[in-house]
């Protein structure tokens, strides 16, 4: 166990793997524990950088650049612009009314899910040898197209056109021309849901943008006073 | 070397951390952060599983998934705004107008 652990730290992916995972799960640690919300802001960001590492070795290249673009980019951008209207700097107080009964039940979720994700995995019933044999067998007709080394899954995936990974084909491409023929209108309807989220924000945010949120009128009345005193 | 089922573990750890923020934080502000965190752990499960079953399904629901996230935040700042506004504060117990 240990061996394996050393070893797959000696590759680059292995290495790159074990370092992405210490250093995200120990930002999002810090998000979710911090008091400050400037923290817990920052260290959200550059978890989100971290975890696009993730994309870049999975091979999704144009994932991880989403990733970048939209979350660290746009989404984490708009996280700020909306603290300057929240106090950022003071400390959040929080009362959590029984702290044991709250971890109790947050470990207790946890280990749950992992073991949702673990028992398909040890029961060996969750590989991807199975998933091949399933696809051959309801895919009999491909057969005869497959010759030598390409994987009947792969040949499978192929004819539909999902596959990740071609030959002289890089993943923004191949992801755009499955984006624009398979996906066509689920993108349609998300760039509907983008706009009507837009025109939502604006219109919630935007209301009364004139008055002020953290000083209050009274202020200004103060220094018109002080002005006429002078 | 490094397989299908390091990603998932690492996946489901990154969810119960966000899990764990959801349950615990008071603050709405930090809710969205606690939401983030596990929304980005789902798309990591995904790209994982794109790429180890080689099919681009996954890597298309990571990309939908982000573009909800977006929207979520757009809509979900604009209330925390008008709520702000209207209470002066982001403290889910401030905010519990109704009791039952």
């Amino acid at each position: 166990m240990f061996e394996n652990l050393l070893a797959s730290l000696m590759t680059i992916e292995g290495f790159a793997f074990y370092f992405f995972s210490v250093l995200t799960i120990g930002l999002f640690s810090v998000t979710v524990m911090s008091k400050n919300v400037l923290y817990a802001m920052t260290s959200l960001a550059a978890g989100m950088v971290l975890i696009s590492g993730f994309f870049f070795i999975l091979g999704a290249d144009f994932l991880g650049v989403v990733q970048l673009i939209v979350y660290v980019g746009a989404i984490m951008a708009l996280y700020s612009f909306a603290m300057m209207f929240f106090d950022a700097t003071r400390d959040i107080k929080e009362k959590n009314t029984s702290n044991a009964l709250v971890f109790l039940l947050g470990g207790l979720s946890a280990l749950v899910l992992v073991l949702m994700f673990a028992a398909p995995i040890m029961s060996d019933s969750l590989n991807m040898g199975n998933l091949m044999v399933e696809y051959m067998d309801k895919n009999i007709s491909y057969v005869d197209y497959i010759d030598g080394n390409i994987s009947k899954y792969a040949q499978y995936s192929l004819d539909h056109g999902i596959q990740a990974s071609v030959e002289g084909i890089g993943n923004a491409q191949s992801v755009g021309v499955i984006l624009f023929t398979k996906y066509l209108i689920p993108f349609e309807v998300a760039a509907v849901m983008l706009l009507v989220a837009m025109i939502a924000g604006i219109i919630l945010a935007g209301k009364k943008m004139d008055d002020s949120l953290t000083e209050d009128m009274s202020a200004d009345d103060e220094i018109m006073i002080v002005k006429d005193e002078k | 070397m490094i397989g299908l089922s390091h990603y998932l573990i690492v996946s489901a750890l990154i969810f119960s951390i966000g899990l764990v923020g959801v349950l615990r934080r008071r603050n709405l502000l930090m809710l969205f952060f606690a939401t983030e965190v596990m929304l980005n752990a789902v798309n990591i499960a995904f790209a994982a599983i794109s790429h180890y079953y080689n099919d681009l399904t996954g890597q298309m629901f990571a990309f939908f998934i982000i573009a909800i996230a977006a929207s979520e935040v757009a809509v979900g700042l604009g209330i925390l705004i008008v709520l702000y506004k209207k209470h002066g504060s982001l403290d889910l117990d401030d905010l519990a107008s109704m009791r039952g």
